[in-house]
Parts: C-alpha cells; sequence; structure tokens
C-alpha cells in the first residue's frame, strides 16, 4: 500500500512525512516527527494523554487521522517552552506538584494552554472543566488546579 | 493494518463510495472509527471522508433548526441560537471530544455513549440520509431501530422544531464522574402544553436499551394531563417499562431500572 505525504506546521516549523492510510496523528508525531511529548494512553478518548493543540483548538491526536491535518498548524508541548525557559504553565506544574507520574501532564498541559489562550482569567469551574477530559491517576486534581489558576493570576516564580 | 482513506469533495461522491463497499465507514470527527482502527477493527478496510461544507452548516435562524452533521458539540455551544441544545452538547466528553465528536457521528454511538441523540430523539428530529439512490428523510425513530444496518448510509443533517419554551424541553444525564463521565441513564423530555395540558409529550431515554428510545408508557401517562404531582407519579413509575437495559461498569440493568422512574420524576418535577 501506497504512503500519503503529508505537509503541516509542529510547533511553528514546516515538516513534511510520508504516513500509512488510517495513521492516527500521534504515531506520526511521535514515529515519524520525533516528538514524543504527546502520550499513548487509552487509544479510544478517554483519558486525554494525547492531547494537541490544531490551529489552537485542542484534540486528540490518537484520535485525529494523520492525514486530516495537511496545511494545518499543530502545537505540542514539546512547543510550550520559550528557548531555556519554561512557559508559566510549566513552572507553575512544577511549583504546585501538579505532576507526580508525569504521565498526564503533556496533556494536562496543552488543555491548560487552550483555556488560558481563549480565557487568561479562568474561575476554578472553569478550569475543572478544561481539563475534564484528561484523567490523573496520581494527584488527586487539586495540585494540577491550583497550578492552572496560579498561571492564570501570575502567580508564578520566575 | 493499513486502510484506504478516500476523500471526496462533495457528498454525494462520499455516498456513494459508502454504500458500494461493506468494509467502508465513514469518518466524521473521529472519535468512533479513529478508536475502533485503534483497537485494530479488521471490518473497517476503508474510511471515506467528504469535504462538502454543506456537512457543517447550522440554520438555527427560524422555528426549525439543522444542523449539519459534521457541526461538532464545541459549534453547537458556541451557537446562542441553539441554547436548548447546550445542555446534551455540554454533557458529551471534555473540550477535547466536543471540538472534535459530531451531531452525525452521535447518532451511531453506541451505549453508554450518544447522549445528543436522546435530546434529538425527544425533539422528534428527522435525519437527512445520503444512500445509493438519492437522499431521503427519516425520523429519528426509525433511523435508530434500523441503526445496525445504516452502516452504509450517510448523514448529511439532522433537524427539529425549536421548543416553544426553555421549561418545553428539559435534558439529563445521570453519570458518576462529574463534570465528564459516561452515562448511567440519559433522559430528554419534551413536553408542549396547549391549553394548560400537555399534548405530544416525548420522553427518550438512553442507556435503557441497545440504542436511544421513546419511554412510550410514560409518555401516555402524560398525555393530556397537565403536569401535576399525580401525573408525574404515574410516568416515573411506568417509565421502566419497554426499557432493556444493560450491565455495564457504570451500572447494572436492575439499578437502571429501579432509578430510571426517580431520575424522570426529577426531570419531571424541576427538581435540581
Amino acid at each position: 500500500m501506497s504512503k500519503i505525504p503529508l505537509q503541516f506546521r509542529h510547533n511553528g516549523r514546516d515538516v513534511a512525512i510520508f504516513v500509512d492510510g488510517g495513521t492516527n496523528l500521534l504515531v506520526a508525531l511521535r514515529e515519524m516527527i520525533g516528538d514524543m511529548t504527546p502520550k499513548f494512553g487509552c487509544g479510544q478518548g478517554g483519558c486525554g494523554t494525547c492531547s494537541v493543540l490544531i490551529d489552537g483548538e485542542l484534540h486528540l491526536s490518537c484520535l485525529t487521522l494523520a492525514e486530516t491535518v495537511g496545511g494545518r498548524s499543530i502545537e505540542t508541548l514539546d512547543g510550550m517552552k520559550q528557548g531555556p525557559h519554561l512557559h508559566p504553565l510549566q513552572r507553575a506544574f512544577a511549583d504546585h506538584f501538579a505532576a507526580q507520574c508525569g504521565y498526564c501532564t503533556p496533556g494536562m498541559l496543552m488543555a491548560a494552554k487552550a483555556l488560558l489562550d481563549r480565557n487568561p482569567s479562568p474561575s476554578r469551574d472553569e478550569v475543572v472543566e478544561a481539563i475534564s477530559g484528561n484523567i490523573c491517576r496520581c494527584t488527586g486534581y487539586e495540585p494540577i488546579i491550583n497550578a492552572i489558576l496560579a498561571a492564570a493570576g501570575g502567580r508564578v516564580s520566575a | 493494518m493499513a486502510v484506504t482513506v478516500k476523500t471526496f469533495a462533495s457528498v454525494s461522491e462520499a455516498a456513494g463510495a459508502l454504500s458500494s463497499d461493506r468494509s467502508a465507514r465513514y469518518l466524521g470527527g473521529g472519535t468512533l472509527v479513529m478508536r475502533a482502527l485503534n483497537e485494530g477493527d479488521v471490518a473497517i478496510a476503508t474510511v471515506i471522508r467528504a469535504q462538502d461544507q454543506a456537512l457543517t452548516r447550522i440554520d438555527a435562524s427560524g422555528p426549525r433548526v439543522t444542523l449539519g452533521a459534521g457541526v461538532t458539540f464545541a459549534r453547537v455551544l458556541a451557537e446562542r441560537d441553539l441554547a436548548f441544545l447546550h445542555a446534551p452538547a455540554r454533557s458529551i466528553g471534555g473540550p477535547a471530544v466536543r471540538n472534535m465528536g459530531t451531531v452525525g457521528g452521535n447518532l451511531f454511538a453506541p451505549s453508554p455513549y450518544g447522549d445528543f441523540t436522546v435530546a434529538l430523539l425527544a425533539l422528534d428530529a428527522t435525519v437527512a440520509v445520503a444512500g445509493g439512490f438519492g437522499s431521503r428523510d427519516i425520523p429519528i425513530e426509525e433511523f435508530l431501530q434500523a441503526r445496525d444496518r445504516q452502516a452504509g448510509t450517510l448523514v448529511l443533517s439532522v433537524s427539529c422544531t425549536r421548543p416553544a419554551s426553555s421549561d418545553a424541553f428539559r435534558y439529563r444525564k445521570i453519570a458518576r464522574i462529574k463534570p465528564k463521565g459516561g452515562s448511567v441513564i440519559t433522559l430528554a423530555a419534551h413536553l408542549p402544553i396547549s391549553g394548560g395540558r400537555i399534548a405530544g409529550a416525548r420522553i427518550a431515554l438512553g442507556s435503557m436499551a441497545p440504542t436511544q428510545i421513546r419511554a412510550r408508557a410514560a409518555e401516555r401517562a402524560l398525555e393530556g394531563r397537565s403536569l401535576d404531582a399525580a401525573t408525574i407519579a404515574a410516568a416515573a413509575s411506568a417509565a421502566a417499562e419497554g426499557t432493556s437495559p444493560s450491565d455495564n461498569a457504570l451500572g447494572s440493568a436492575w439499578y437502571r431500572r429501579e432509578i430510571v422512574g426517580v431520575h424522570l420524576r426529577r426531570l419531571l418535577s424541576g427538581q435540581e
């Protein structure tokens, strides 16, 4: 079966790859581009750890057919830090112990970024709603919610 | 196993390709078809897509509302004129699923999913489908009863009449996890009032049978009456009649039968 050529923007950089028919975006990002930040969790849309932004909108990369993102802009956690500096959300996650095993963290950060990009000062309920598609089995969510609120309020150490 | 992806510019070409290939599935938002592919479903050899703008159109200006099959729940929520559908749209998934999942795909979502379809069933929606022989409109109840045989039909849009008031249409999803979780039971009620009495009661239930169903006995208990305590009690006690729920991790069939009347009573009496 022939490969399908695919071009899109990955964290601000143009990339061109070949994918098999039916390949999902998560596999394309991890195995063909080498961006290991989005994780494989459930493959069913239940856990959220594969979350990425497509044209600024939160999507599950494991349920996205790779060839549907041609010409679009994909943001992953790999593109979040600015040079040597962590993104305020990443800093807040570290300061508030919002990552324990860390497997949900890439998805949590992308879901949080999707929220703050649209709503820079969300309420606690809005934060809970924004990460409601992301499962964490370690933290009990409270440190994650507090970290996102702290990042939104600018209460993050430099 | 690699699958063949075929992308078409128009729905008619996509419908033709879909109806002529038994191993083809139409890809909407991906939350059902990509999930099946990730699980290694070998029954799917071809994935069909259509980039027709008609599929993402929303017509919500008049009394009759039409949603293209490719309209996502996030878009429903962004549309002020669709306020009556915001509760069912919001009850689905987290933000990523609502950015992806579509109104048309939800018609195919197996129990315990398909909450939006419960709302559409209570609203007596019409499903426009394109098959090998052109397009036609099917009442949603008929569509759902034959859902197993609908894999070769392409849904174009769903339409329904806007409820007369916010009180006339009610929706509730019972889930164990808040704010997001699979449905234990999903309920929707459309209660048009004419001269103080209910005329054309529709009660739809999700997770109470293999597909979304109407609670006809409860509807009969409401029809032609005013929505008072005695009527509500009669409808609640008839709620489980004709249902065939199954056991799953969210609840047993027995539990669902026991509590469906409780939740219908709360829905009808406006309790939180």
